[in-house]
């Protein structure tokens, strides 16, 4: 069994239900309420970007392919999830309005006033084509898949096809990512443009339902959802599967020789993880309440890697670790509660010199600690990087540097 | 004897500069064949048309019984249809154990899909054992492959060829970087290995072409100058001209 192999599986899994079970017990539905509501959803988010971040390292930390776009996946899967929130939402307050008529409305009558209610902001009152299934809840489950998991795929095939590999490929995904954003800013391309989908956090069918326990339900599925893709990503990386992503990030052409198609492989995981980022972006607007084509600009993506990389590349904790650290630290710090820093001729003011503080970590990492956050682990655990005389683990952009290796 | 693989009448010119120029040569079945050459003969750039990394300007490769185009196949159908190539450099995953390497290599199905669902069974943990012991690394199997010494990558990447079971093996510069000992038993083993397969060795080394004791293929400005056996060859004026005249 792959968790025999890898003990640090149940530790992690072990720290997850500890983190939700605390979450739990101090919530105000549950518990003792020590945790304002707000700050549930906070940490709710951050599961789901842990495991967007999760799925980060598989295509990047495990295969080396530097996609910085993945977060447009992650924003679709919000997008397919918040279309079906927002049209049965409406339908359901239009109808209680229809309802008081003398005559029952018909279908197509609910149909034109949910229309207008949704597209009026942006001058419209038809319902987009791209709407058609959004008032079906399973049709909308599978496209949260479907969709980014068909972009990823067509995207994927003629960029790995035609070899694009290394600082163009991730220039290829931030375009496809812009691309993407600008699109869907557009009033006409009927996601209401720059106003996004908004009132996701009102569930349909559970309008009596506080948010108090809305939002720890949508916890708990954040950190199952999580602690599933993190069993399946240490299933796929733990194998011969596992072993054949790590070769091709250290030296494709060498796999090819093996008779491994290697764009089959790229195509796989990059199709894969661009879905489980859906999943966690389908978790996550619910709980945010409101996407919008900003969700999609290209810095998000590299936040992402940015995540990764302050977590340490190349292990699935590390991913988990930097996404929760940074992404809880930037909302501490860009929350107005970090207290300013007073260096006499000028004061620090934390909201603004948070970027700074990132990037500059971000490239100390890079420079000193590649291992990031899980040197620390490392630490612990006693394993220490080889000493190679400064050469990587392949001839490869995307190869295992020598100290991020383990001995 | 039919040929297991023959090539006919390749060009290949990088910038104008012709690295291949009307390359006829064929293989049977079972047999050794040295390539020798000055640098820039054109024998790596022959290995890579064989194995589909480049493809020629002109000409015909074809492989096995059907006699079966090479030239619109991936490098990965042309090596699951089997061909192995093993570089000048060792080029093992530095990353991974000796295990994992010899694993990856197994003959196995090789799509996405078969490999996720693929477990080790006694038979493959047998066949690995086996490999490595044949290759003299069956102490080694769980230690990093980036941990070896160059002698004992070399060693592994052969065992890995070994274990994709090709049927023509290309083996460039197997000697480079080993002591005479282990010389002498790539000899023994590549000779071993020709009388099941077909081999190609790419070779600089006279002294190690010697002792394969095997047909010598001559190239020279991208074709072939002579072919024969090593003392046929060395007589050859041409030959002489060629490696002694400049």
């Amino acid at each position: 069994m792959f968790i025999r192999k890898d003990p640090s599986i149940l530790v992690f899994l072990a720290i997850l239900a500890l983190f939700t079970i605390g979450a739990t017990l101090m919530s105000e539905a549950y518990g003792s309420g020590a945790l304002p509501t707000s700050m549930i959803k906070v940490l709710g988010k951050t599961l789901c970007l842990a495991l967007a971040a999760l799925a980060m390292d598989l295509v990047w930390g495990y295969a080396g392919i530097l996609s910085l776009g993945h977060m447009a996946f992650f924003a679709l899967g919000g997008y397919m999830i918040g279309m079906w929130l927002m049209y049965a939402r409406t339908g359901e307050i239009v109808s209680a309005t229809l309802s008081r008529a003398a005559i029952p409305p018909t279908p197509a009558e609910l149909q034109d006033g949910i229309a207008s209610q949704i597209f009026g902001v942006v001058g419209s009152s038809d319902l987009p084509l791209a709407w058609t299934f959004a008032g079906s809840l399973p049709i909308q489950l599978i496209l949260i898949v479907a969709v980014p998991g068909l972009l990823a795929l067509v995207f994927g095939w003629l960029a790995f096809r035609s070899r694009v590999n290394g600082v163009y490929l991730s220039i290829l995904t931030q375009a496809m990512t812009l691309a993407l954003a600008l699109y869907l800013f557009q009033n006409d391309s009927g996601f209401r443009g720059n106003n996004g989908l908004s009132g996701l956090q009102n569930i349909p069918g559970l309008t009596d339902v506080p948010q108090a326990d809305i939002s720890i339900w949508f916890l708990w599925a954040s950190a199952g959802a999580l602690a599933l893709a993190y069993v399946l990503a240490a299933w796929l990386v733990s194998g011969k599967f596992g072993s054949v992503i790590r070769a091709i990030r250290d030296d494709e052409s060498r796999v090819r020789f093996l008779g491994y198609s290697v764009e089959g492989y790229k195509l796989t995981i990059f199709t894969l993880t661009a879905m489980l980022c859906a999943i966690a972006g389908a978790l996550y607007y619910p709980q945010a309440g409101i996407i919008n084509p900003a969700e999609l600009a290209p810095i998000a993506s590299i936040y992402l890697a940015v995540w990764v990389a302050i977590g340490g590349r190349g292990r699935l904790y590390g991913a988990v670790i930097g996404a929760v650290v940074v992404s809880l630290l930037s909302s501490w710090f860009t929350g107005g509660r970090a207290p300013d820093l007073s260096l006499g001729f000028y004061t620090i003011d934390w909201v603004d010199w948070w970027q700074v503080l990132l990037g500059l970590s971000f490239v100390l990492v890079t420079l000193f600690a590649p291992r990031g956050l899980s040197s620390l682990i490392d630490l612990a655990a006693r394993l220490r990087h080889p000493s190679r005389r400064g050469r990587d683990l392949g001839p490869d952009v995307g190869a295992l540097r020598e100290r991020e290796a383990k001995a | 004897m039919t040929a297991l693989l023959e090539v006919s009448g390749v060009s290949k010119s990088f910038d104008g500069f012709k690295a291949i120029n009307n390359l006829s040569f064929s293989i049977g079945e079972a047999e050794l064949r040295a390539v020798i050459g000055p640098n820039g003969a054109g024998k790596t750039t022959f290995m890579d048309i064989v194995t589909g990394k480049t493809r020629p300007d002109e000409g015909e490769v074809r492989w096995g019984e059907k006699s079966q185009s090479l030239l619109k196949m991936s490098e990965a159908r042309i090596a699951q249809a089997g061909i192995g190539r093993k570089f000048q450099r060792p080029t093992v995953f530095e990353d991974q154990t000796v295990t994992e390497n010899l694993i990856m290599a197994l003959k196995a199905p090789r799509g996405p899909f078969a490999v996720m669902r693929w477990k080790p069974t006694r038979d493959t943990d047998e066949r690995v054992s086996d490999l490595a012991r044949q290759v003299g690394l069956a102490d080694q199997l769980d230690r990093r492959a980036g941990e070896l010494s160059h002698g004992q990558k070399q060693w592994l990447e052969i065992g890995m060829l070994l274990a994709q079971e090709p049927r023509l093996l290309l083996v460039d510069e197997p000697a480079a970087g080993m002591t005479l000992a282990e010389r002498e038993q790539t000899t023994a083993l590549l000779r071993r290995l020709a009388e099941t397969h077909a081999v190609v060795v790419v070779e600089h080394d006279m002294e190690f072409v010697r002792r394969l004791n095997c047909k010598v293929t001559v190239l020279h400005q991208g074709s072939v100058l002579a072919e024969g056996s090593l003392d046929h060859v060395s007589a050859n004026p041409d030959v002489i001209k060629v490696y002694l005249g400049r």
